[in-house]
């Protein structure tokens, strides 16, 4: 059975806006973006939204639901309080393109900082790899990240210090570490984690482990091991005195 | 008068998927300057959304395996009417790719000496899809977009493409507009590779994302090139059915290549009833022996669940018109029941399967270790497109090329699970190659002004109409009803007839559309586009369709059920007439060389 809901949505462009309310039916098995799309095709023919996959795979649908970093194609009904609107905004941590939709160019930007992929030769004849199973499996948590960025969205760093031209943010991080920890990898970046990317700022706050809508262990399993690479490299007094000999 | 963004390539590339990116790779390897533009963020393209894996036959996990039998695999998943030249360069050249991928960064799940997995999938005879877990495209697409970044690649994220651009019988780019201002943009190429994926928004069931609108396919016959086998559009047999939020979204064939089976409301696995003449020799005849096969045992034949897509989609399809269907419309997809079969079967699901796993626990609130899910046919992938040479991937038009789903050929009558990912790394390669030679060999290209002109005038025509036009979306809607009810799974004359008028008044709407609001990220204005591009298809889906008289692959017809060998001689190609009326027609295959029928003889 179908019954009445209200999504306060956020309309407006770079130059400011405000929250719209907007009623429209709900039934069993709906999510957030459903009622988004309905609300598009018959009250609001040019609300802004980025969509592609509807299940979780893509990461487009990114926005603030109810306060909380969400996707909206894996926010059900059922699971929020229909009996008062449903607060819809787009992230906080990038710019307002219309809408829904933020301008997370930054982002793509920042990725290319980080130095690519440089494998090891390979270890037999035909040109490919022996890799242990166990080996692979460390890295495929962080190779889940489908870049929804809501991570970015929620990091202090980010969305209240916009600290963009120092900082990678968790996303990046997790990039980095899938690097780092690539079984096949030889590149070296601990250097640029601690000077270029400000690895530093990061004070394991969890809160992009929390939204991570893939359970990626974010900050246990990639920025903590990261950090603790540029702790032994730069901080280690033992180190240092080898270094100094 | 409109004014245009202007960049000049070597090649542009159109679309980001998989194709897409691997081609603007090796355009890029090849000196060329390289542009691609695609009408979503970078790496959000529908290859994320594959699952099972990509097919190579590396033979890694069974030695019989080689690239013969994948040759003779893909011939006859296809019945026959496959571009033999690219079944062949695809069965030789998809291992290559493979490791090229791995050399890139992607980490496929690993055998117990170190080299990469293979799983089951149906109608391959051998374990040949490299892996990673469920979650395949998304890291082949990441691994392709995060090496393609480094190469000095421009991407124009969130545009759309309006219109192929010529200079007399020869390509020389595209005009279009970004999402984020409306701005009108121009891409002057000497070779464009149109990498636009497939056409499943153009019906209402779908596992497709909102770009797969047909694009690549309307833009490529509006600029003169033909289309192939557009009867033959796969309904992947298990999408979600319930919750109705999610239905069409897609379940991997995965979970039947890991023992999955399917049941209908009497707890019958009737996919034992029915087995095609041409695959009985392959099929497990017992529960016991499918179950071995999907635990690796050689001599073991696989379960009758993992026939072709088509075969699996028509027999649910009938177990529900029969009334023995699941509640919400559908048939029960089982891996919950292999606990009976191995200790721990929980743990080992969620590890085989985690995307599957975690999609139901979040959507449907279902603990696929635990029950049944509920499945049934989902509109899934276009095996027709834009008809191109199989070495070079160039259409008809001089300087176009197409690859991945957009071009037809490889699959003929139906896709094997799993030789999608595989075709998009080996023809996008292809085609990238073959660009950047082409814009190599061939002169700077002259832009015809008058003709962009009247493109962005027309663009803007539903802002002149305003609100008071017909709706974009309710046209999208009503389009994808049609297609659904009247050129679906089971087709007829009569229906499709009614949707050939049906989609000429659909057409006459989508001139009317109106939009309101500005040309910023409007998706109504967007979406009168996109209606424009999934008419063309539409039409062309209903017309090959009609005229082949016969049920074979992906299209069942009900007036002519039976395979009929004459049909089997033909392809069938779409082109536009002088004065912009539809043509079909029917055109012989090439013969295929001896040494190749050798082969098929050799694995039947």
């Amino acid at each position: 059975m179908a019954t009445p809901a209200t999504f306060r949505i956020w309309r407006g462009d770079r130059a400011g806006g405000a929250f719209q309310d907007y009623t429209t039916p709900v039934e069993e098995g709906m999510v957030v973006l459903d009622a988004v799309h309905r609300i598009q095709a018959q009250q609001a023919p040019d609300l802004a939204v980025r969509w592609n996959c509807k299940a979780g795979k893509c990461g487009s649908c990114s926005a603030e639901i109810n306060g909380m970093p969400s996707l909206m194609c894996m926010t059900r009904l059922s699971a929020i309080d229909l009996s008062m609107p449903v607060i819809v905004e787009p992230m906080h941590a990038f710019p307002v393109i219309r809408d829904l939709v933020t301008d997370v160019s930054w982002n793509f930007q920042a990725k290319k900082s980080i130095k690519q992929f440089k494998p090891r030769p390979p270890d037999a004849a035909d040109g490919t790899w022996r890799i242990q199973q166990a080996d692979v499996e460390r890295v495929q948590e962080f190779r889940k990240c489908i870049e929804c960025f809501l991570c970015q969205d929620v990091c202090h760093v980010l969305r209240e210090h916009h600290k963009y031209d120092e900082f990678i943010g968790p996303r990046l991080l997790v990039y980095a570490a899938a690097l780092e920890m690539h079984p096949l990898d030889t590149e070296d970046r601990v250097s640029d984690l601690r000077h270029k990317h400000n690895i530093g700022y990061c004070n394991i706050t969890t809160c992009c482990r929390q939204v991570c809508p893939e359970s990626i262990t974010i900050t246990e399993n990639a920025i903590i091991p990261l950090k603790e690479r540029v702790v032994d490299r730069y901080f280690d007094p033992l180190k240092r005195l080898f270094r100094i000999l | 008068m409109p004014e245009f963004q202007r960049f000049s390539y070597d090649v542009l590339v159109i679309g980001a998927g998989g194709a897409g990116l691997r081609a603007a790779i090796e355009a890029g390897a090849a000196g060329a300057k390289v542009g691609v533009v695609c009408k979503s963020l970078l790496g959000k393209a529908h290859t994320v959304m594959a699952e099972g894996g990509i097919a190579a036959a590396l033979g890694n996990v069974d030695d019989r395996d080689n690239w013969r039998v994948h040759f003779a695999d893909t011939m006859r998943g296809g019945q026959y009417l496959n571009n033999w030249r690219m079944a062949e360069l695809h069965a030789k050249e998809a291992p290559e790719c493979v490791c090229e991928l791995e050399a890139w960064g992607a980490l496929f799940d690993r055998t117990t000496d170190g080299k990469i997995l293979q799983r089951n999938f149906g109608g391959h005879r051998y374990p040949r899809l490299a892996h990673v877990g469920d979650r395949t495209g998304l890291e082949m697409i990441r691994t392709l977009q995060d090496h393609g970044i480094h190469t000095g690649m421009e991407v124009h994220m969130e545009c759309t493409v309006l219109s192929l651009l010529m200079d007399g019988d020869r390509i020389a780019g595209a005009c279009g507009y970004d999402r984020e201002k409306g701005r009108f943009q121009l891409w002057e190429a000497k070779a464009v590779v149109l990498a636009t994926g497939g056409i499943g928004r153009a019906f209402k069931v779908t596992s497709n994302s909102w770009e797969y609108t047909g694009d690549g396919l309307a833009l490529a016959y509006r600029a003169g090139a033909e289309l192939q086998d557009m009867e033959f559009v796969q309904f992947h047999p298990t999408g979600m059915v319930w919750p109705i939020s999610v239905s069409g979204i897609l379940v991997t064939e995965g979970v039947r290549g890991e023992g999955g089976v399917l049941r209908n409301s009497e707890g019958r696995r009737f996919m034992f009833d029915d087995i095609p003449d041409l695959y009985k020799e392959q099929t497990a005849d017992s529960e016991e022996e499918g179950w071995r096969y999907t635990q690796g045992d050689k001599n073991a034949r696989r379960p009758p669940e993992l026939l072709t897509r088509d075969h699996v989609a028509r027999c649910i399809n009938r177990e529900v018109k029969a009334g023995r269907g699941s509640p919400h419309g559908g048939v029960y997809l089982d891996i919950s029941w292999i606990k009976e079969r191995m200790p721990k079967s929980e743990e080992h699901i969620k590890r085989k399967l985690p995307s599957m796993y975690h999609q139901f626990k979040q959507l449907a609130d279902l603990d696929i270790t635990k029950e049944p899910m509920e499945v049934g046919p989902t509109t899934h992938y276009m095996m027709g497109g834009i008809r191109v040479d199989g070495d070079s991937q160039m259409s008809n038009v001089p300087g176009l090329f197409a690859a991945g789903e957009a071009a037809a050929g490889l699959h003929g009558a139906n896709r094997l699970g799993g030789n999608s990912l595989s075709d998009l790394v080996v023809f996008g390669k292809r085609a990238g190659r073959f660009a950047a030679e082409f814009a190599n060999a061939n002169g700077p290209v002259t832009i015809d002004e008058e003709e962009l002109q009247t493109t962005a005038t027309a663009a803007l025509a539903p802002f002149d109409r305003g609100p008071a036009g017909e709706n974009p979306y309710q046209i999208q809607y009503d389009l994808q009803e049609t297609m659904q009810d009247l050129v679906g799974i089971v087709r007829v004359e009569s229906e499709m007839q009614q949707a050939l008028e049906a989609i000429g008044q659909l057409s006459a709407r989508a001139e009317r559309t109106g939009i309101a609001g500005n040309r910023e990220y409007n998706n109504g204005w967007h979406t009168t586009i996109d209606i424009g591009n999934m008419m063309i298809v539409s039409e062309a889906i209903t017309r090959a369709a009609l005229l082949r008289k016969e049920s074979r692959g992906a299209q069942f017809r009900e007036d002519f059920p039976n395979k009929d060998s004459e049909w089997g001689k033909y392809n069938i190609i779409i082109s536009r007439s002088a004065d912009g009326e539809m043509q079909v027609e029917k055109r012989a295959l090439t013969p295929m060389p001896d040494e190749l029928k050798k082969v098929i003889e050799e694995m039947k």
